[in-house]
């Protein structure tokens, strides 16, 4: 090793906020003071993201882990650490304090233990099968195809406890069982890769990342069911999954591992590709086996389930990806395994895209029962710019928000229902003060009317209301009695519409409604959009005794609406003004009104 | 390659994965993997990958592995990319823009030396870790 | 067949297995209420009226897409059911116009009877009316999607019922509108105008083009003799609009009707259609016996199937009867022989059909061949539902009317002729007469019970005193496919054929339920008036079309004889391949 220790200083804009880089000029210093330049190399990093303890420094390749650190402590951490090879234990993060030595062993042993789903992702070369194969891939087909009766792996699944991972969560051996138990010469596994909640993208990263783990997938579950035919329905604007899992499909094939006689089994399977032209209801699943039999994209009545009667009428297993992608895991490691990860009833770990108001976006994989609290402040880094955290939304727009309050519940099926939201497919928005719960609700309407399939009156009348009356109320011109109007045509809709989509369309108001209620009425009854969201409410002016007239307001106005004099108070043509909040944002006097 | 039996199959994973250990246990390889999902495309992952490419070429660099991977999920942190080589802990560099990709090349495989304000960490793993105890 | 035991609202309740619980509800004499579904088409599950509440499942389930189970507990009716319903129900009355004074269907829209049974009384969700300009480009049926409810019947009925896809589900969300694929319009789609889309739409969305006005214009010219023809199905449905039982026959009324309402002579298309078996049997025969001419021969007296073979099936009209239909058989005879008849030039008659039919109005302007007499055959044509209109404008009591008999002499007709109007009754009608031609004899029994029913596709063997003719009978358009394939794979191989001689109907049981029929048609009112048809037969005096004594005059007195060069003139026509879609 070039140097003997490497410091690493988080530089995320939570420690930075609390003098992070003090305290790397200040390791930096002491380096200098001890001549230890060639031996310690001092960098400044990104995001650790675990902002809550912050700010952070870790030191290698001892991987210890020091939190809280400040300036001051930085002579201690060189000169005990780094000179005398003692910890400073008064800083190591508490749970860690308990261990001699935090070993770099861990966190890969970890990362084998928790990455379930995206074990692969990041790590292995996703357009050659041999890197898949290295990691115990087709292990479980293998165990499957030899050694395992179609009982055994729905036991092995229902030891697990595995749930869907694409919307409702239901137990995934159950569905499996029923398919199995339907007697037909045809059937078929299918799996479903429309994701299409806005700001989830959990499904694409690992079909991106990890193909084989689906297909193998679906193979076991083809021959757990008696199905010899599969489809992957992905939607055609993820060209790199498609041209990712072509290729997979491709390799598999020739190895053997997709096709006939896999594996000299005698059980033969194959994998087709139906690509979708990106319609969100197209991920439920009734209309998807519609839009893979080539007709428009509609849901059907249920029942009859698709395990009854699904493709082209033949019983047929729908999962999503992200389901499909801890079965190989489940069959190699074993159910029980599986089973100690998560909550009494939500097992496993789940994949989330964190978006929106956070500071690091992106994939995380959790185990069930994981706060909230954590994945948002510790994994996500919190909140940027200093702002209040206000609420997340879960499940997508079939989904709730859930509010400050609610930060340490445990993220499971259960709890999430109780608060009013749903798992749905992982994605999760969060929003910070500036955010208006009325103008986010009314955002998710527009997206339910706009992917509304128009077949089923509830849904497709009904949203178009509950969007005209949210536009209404944005602009101040709402009532009470549109509150009462907007729960019964809730109500029908969760009640009457064909499919899930019109069925939880209602839910981001109805959870808006339970949680930030003062917020409807403030519009409804003060005309006043707290957050300053809603133009039709808000109105910029300039304070004249505040203003200085340096005239940056002026110059960032997009409308060129202000003007003045130079160092004289300025003013905004109202009749111009389009409320884009810029000279809010711009001026560094305060001397610009939002009310 | 032809179609495998349950045999080839096996030799393959214990092959490969030899293959795999020897590679980290040999102290000469170094591994540069970069980040392709579609985010870390959409942040430019393809002409860092070409950048790598052109560096190692100008320094003669032939122990250098260049592979791509899926998204590592750091996706504020794109293009993101993991660094493996001996002596030198395991590091993934985000923001690895062309020019930081050069600099990497230059100062982390070249110099052994970490590229200041690019190391990123996976973001889960302080936290998950705490979990599992 | 095995039955089911359920409890509907508490009351047991058994029904045959397949049973869907509005049906099953319907047996325990309670009404679920409903918009989208339609007992012809399976359960399109869009409206979300019609849910119902059943033990176990925790949500609600639509009654028309559920199939009976044994033991099913299930709750049809409650206060919260009524709330969803009635809510469900005012959400489609906001993107309704309030227009039902001035709709065609007021009366008789389905919509505007649940807002009635539901008490609706005022309109407490914004209303979002569409502007979509109506197509009124075929001349048969106008499209108004404004008025359209999105419970997809048309679609479903054009596309399953009757595999035309002309109609299409276009955009999505609250823009879904149905119209054909592309945004053209319907004259320029497959559509084959047999309006079984009008028949079905339960709303103003889709209806038949109103010629009455053309009919009152016609009437109070002077200068005309106006002539007036019936269709033979006509008699057996326009008296539900009046009222009276399904399966009613109302012929002597309708005749006493047309006189009071200024027509001077009154004929039955039923005798054209004795003509109609006269020229297709001797075709038949021709073909058949002497060779002359493609087999199998295929019948043309719809003009809705016709357009269809001309669009999809064009390398089949060698094998086409080139006998026109009756409507335009009567056109022809009324402008020429008749006019003669009475001193009276073509221009002077203004000839009107009552038709059950949408695709009549496009047949009388179909092509050159529909200007025999020199002048457009036909004036104008009328659906059953617009004459129901005018008999009511009249302020006729049309159920007490006496009956009435028609004129002589293209007002005689035979069983055989008024056959016509359902499913199987052109195949039936012409073995009568071909067992005559071919045997010269005449038939003991001249009933074929095996080409009749609401069977999609009805295949027979006949035993024409030793010679083996094989015949088919397929009803519904998409039936049709079947029959010709089979026709086409034998052709191709030079097997054997599989039939002589193929009756094509496009309206599922035949005219008796055709596009222009009164609404409310379903296999059970299909049974009924298909009934009265057979009645109708059985009740003449002559059952065979080669008898009918004015039939007879005719030839002695203009044709010659069938197939002769003045039929040939008059009579028959000529077909030309056309494009599905004109672009």
């Amino acid at each position: 090793m070039a140097y003997q220790h490497y410091i690493l200083v988080c530089g995320g804009t939570g420690c930075e906020s609390n003098k992070a880089d003090a305290i790397y000029r200040a390791l930096q210093r002491e380096t200098e003071t001890h001549d230890l330049t060639h031996a310690v190399q001092v960098v400044k990093t990104g995001c650790f993201g675990f902002c809550a303890q912050g700010p952070i420094v870790k030191i290698l390749p001892e991987e210890s882990f020091y939190v809280e650190v400040t300036p001051e402590d930085a002579a201690e951490l060189i000169s005990e650490h780094i000179v005398k090879g003692r910890p400073v234990t008064r800083l190591l993060y508490k749970e860690e304090q308990s261990k001699e030595h935090a070993r770099v062993d861990d966190i890969s042993f970890y990362q084998k233990q928790f990455r379930v789903v995206l074990r692969n992702c990041g790590f292995i070369d996703p357009e050659e099968i041999s890197e898949y194969i290295s990691r115990e891939g087709y292990v479980a087909l293998e165990r499957v195809l030899f050694d395992l009766s179609p009982q055994d792996v729905i036991s092995e699944l229902k030891t697990s406890g595995l749930r869907g991972r694409g919307g409702a969560g239901f137990p995934t051996w159950m569905k499996w069982n029923f398919t199995r138990e339907q007697t037909s010469d045809q059937k078929y596994v299918v799996c479903n890769a429309d994701e299409g909640d806005p700001g989830a993208y959990m499904d694409r990263s690992i079909l991106e990342g990890d193909p084989h783990s689906v297909l193998e997938a679906m193979a076991i579950c083809g021959r757990t069911i008696g199905a010899n035919k599969g489809f992957i329905y992905i939607r055609a604007e993820y060209p790199l999954a498609i041209g990712r899992l072509e290729r997979a499909i491709a390799q598999a094939t020739e190895f053997g591992l997709l096709g006939k006689d896999i594996l000299g089994s005698g059980f033969d399977f194959e994998i087709e590709i139906r690509l979708g032209a990106g319609a969100f209801v197209c991920g439920e699943e009734t209309a998807l086996l519609a839009s893979i039999e080539g007709e428009r994209g509609m849901p059907r009545p249920r029942p009859p389930f698709p395990s009854v009667k699904g493709l082209w009428g033949e019983p047929t297993v729908i999962n999503n990806v992200e389901t499909l992608a801890n079965i190989p895991v489940i069959l190699t490691r074993g159910g029980e395994w599986f089973a100690k990860i998560g909550t009494e009833k939500s097992k496993g770990t789940k994949v989330f895209a964190l978006t929106g108001k956070i500071a690091n976006s992106g994939l995380v994989e959790v185990p069930m029962g994981t706060p909230l609290r954590d994945i948002i402040f510790n994994i996500g880094g919190g909140i940027p710019d200093g702002k209040a955290f206000k609420a997340v939304q879960t499940g997508g727009p079939s989904g709730g928000v859930i509010t400050a309050e609610h930060l340490d519940t445990p993220i499971d099926y259960e709890h999430l229902q109780e608060l009013g939201s749903i798992m749905g497919s992982g994605g999760m928005i969060v929003m910070d003060e500036s955010d208006c719960m009325i103008d986010v609700t009314k955002f998710y309407l527009e997206f339910t009317v706009e992917e509304s399939c128009g077949k089923c009156a509830p849904c497709r009348v009904g949203g178009r209301k509950l969007h005209d009356i949210l536009t209404k109320i944005s602009k101040g011109q709402g009532t009470q009695e549109d509150i009462d109007t907007m729960r019964q045509i809730g109500t029908a809709m969760q009640r009457a519409s064909l499919c899930g989509l019109g069925q939880t369309a209602p839910n981001p108001i109805l959870s808006t409604l339970r949680y930030f209620k003062a917020e409807y009425d403030a519009h409804i009854d003060q005309g006043v959009c707290p957050a300053g969201k809603c133009k039709e409410l808000v109105h910029f002016s300039i304070i004249t005794d505040k203003c200085i007239g340096c005239g940056l307001c002026a110059r960032r106005c997009p409308v060129l609406c202000i003007s003045g004099e130079r160092r004289q108070p300025h003013e905004i043509d109202q009749s111009k003004c389009i409320k884009c909040g810029e000279c809010f944002t711009a001026c560094k006097f305060d001397a610009v009104l939002r009310a | 390659m032809a179609k495998m039996s349950l045999d080839d199959l096996r030799a393959m994973r214990d092959q490969k994965r030899r293959e795999l250990e020897m590679r980290d246990a040999d102290n000469k390889t170094v591994q540069i993997i970069v980040g392709m999902g579609t985010s870390g495309i959409a942040a430019g992952a393809k002409n860092t990958l070409s950048a790598f490419l052109a560096e190692l070429e100008q320094h003669g660099l032939t122990n250098v592995s260049l592979r791509q991977t899926g998204s590592l999920g750091l996706d504020h942190a794109e293009p993101t990319v993991e660094v493996r080589m001996a002596d030198m802990p395991t590091v993934i560099y985000g923001k690895v823009t062309p020019k930081v990709a050069g600099e990497i090349v230059r100062s982390h495989i070249m110099n052994k030396t970490l590229v200041d304000e690019h190391v990123f960490d996976r973001p889960a793993a302080d936290i998950l870790e705490r979990k599992e105890q | 067949m095995s039955t089911i035991n359920l409890e509907v609202n508490g009351v047991p309740v058994t029904v045959p297995a397949g049973t869907n619980v509005l049906d099953a509800a319907a047996t325990a004499k309670i009404a679920i209420p409903k918009l989208c579904y339609h007992s012809d088409l399976p359960a399109w599950a869009a409206c979300g009226i019609c849910v119902v509440k059943v033990a176990g499942s925790p949500k609600l389930i639509r009654a028309c897409a559920l199939e009976a189970t044994d033991g099913m507990k299930v709750i049809t009716h409650d206060p919260e059911l009524q709330e969803i319903r009635r809510t469900v129900i005012e959400l489609i009355l906001s993107t309704h116009p309030n227009s039902c004074l001035t709709c065609p269907r007021n009366g008789t829209c389905e919509l505007q009877t649940l807002a009635a049974d539901f008490g609706i009384r005022e309109q407490r969700f914004e209303s979002n009316v569409r502007d979509i300009p109506a197509d009124t480009s075929t001349p048969s049926i106008v499209l108004n999607p404004e008025k359209c409810v999105g419970c997809g019947r048309c679609v479903k009925v054009c596309q399953g019922l009757q595999d035309v896809w002309a109609l299409e589900f276009l955009d999505r969300g609250d823009g879904t509108r149905m119209a054909p694929a592309g945004d053209i319009t319907l004259n320029e789609s497959p559509c084959i105008k047999c309006g079984q889309c009008s028949a079905h739409c339960p709303v103003g969305a889709i209806f038949e083009k109103d010629e009455t006005q053309t009919v009152y214009n016609g009437i109070r010219d002077e200068s005309k003799h106006k002539v007036v023809q019936i269709a033979p199905a006509v008699r057996v449905a326009l008296g539900e609009a009046f009222g009276m039982e399904p399966g009613s026959i109302v012929t002597g009324k309708i005749y006493a009707a047309l006189r009071r309402l200024g027509f001077d002579t009154i004929f039955d298309t039923n005798f054209a259609a004795d003509l109609t078996i006269m020229e297709e049997g001797s075709e038949f025969v021709e073909r058949f016996v002497n060779g002359k001419g493609a087999l199998p021969l295929i019948t043309t007296c719809c003009p809705s199937w016709v357009d269809y073979m001309e669009k999809y099936y064009s390398d089949m009209i060698p094998h086409f009867s080139t006998a026109k239909s009756p409507q335009m058989m009567m056109g022809a005879l009324v402008k020429t022989y008749f006019a003669q008849k009475i001193g009276k030039t073509a221009d002077e008659i203004f000839l009107t059909s009552v038709m059950p039919c949408t695709s009549k109005k496009y047949e009388i302007v179909r092509d050159e061949n529909m200007r025999s007499s020199g002048v457009q055959d036909i004036d104008v044509v009328i659906t059953t539902r617009e004459l129901a209109r005018m008999i009511k404008q009249a302020g006729i009591t049309f159920d007490s009317l006496e009956d009435e008999p028609a004129d002589e002499s293209l007002g005689i007709y035979t069983g055989a002729g008024t056959i016509f109007g359902a499913t199987g009754g052109v195949m039936e009608a012409a073995l009568r007469t071909a067992y005559h031609l071919v045997t010269g004899d005449e038939l003991e029994h001249v009933e074929f019970e095996s080409v009749r029913g609401l069977e999609g596709i009805k295949r027979a063997t006949v035993d024409i005193k030793g010679t083996e003719v094989r015949v088919a009978v397929a009803h519904n358009m998409r039936n049709v496919k079947t029959i010709l394939d089979e026709v086409k794979q034998a052709l191709a191989t030079g097997a054997e054929l599989p039939y002589h001689f193929i009756e094509v109907m496009a309206c599922r049981g035949g005219c008796i339920s055709g596009g222009g029929q009164p609404y409310g048609g379903n296999d059970e009112l299909r049974k009924q008036r298909m009934a009265a048809i057979y009645r109708d037969d059985v009740d003449q005096k002559i059952r065979v079309s080669h008898q009918n004594p004015a039939i007879k005059a005719l030839y002695d007195d203009f044709l010659g004889k069938p197939l002769s060069e003045t039929s040939h003139k008059y009579l028959h026509t000529h077909y030309t391949p056309r494009p599905i879609y004109i672009k």
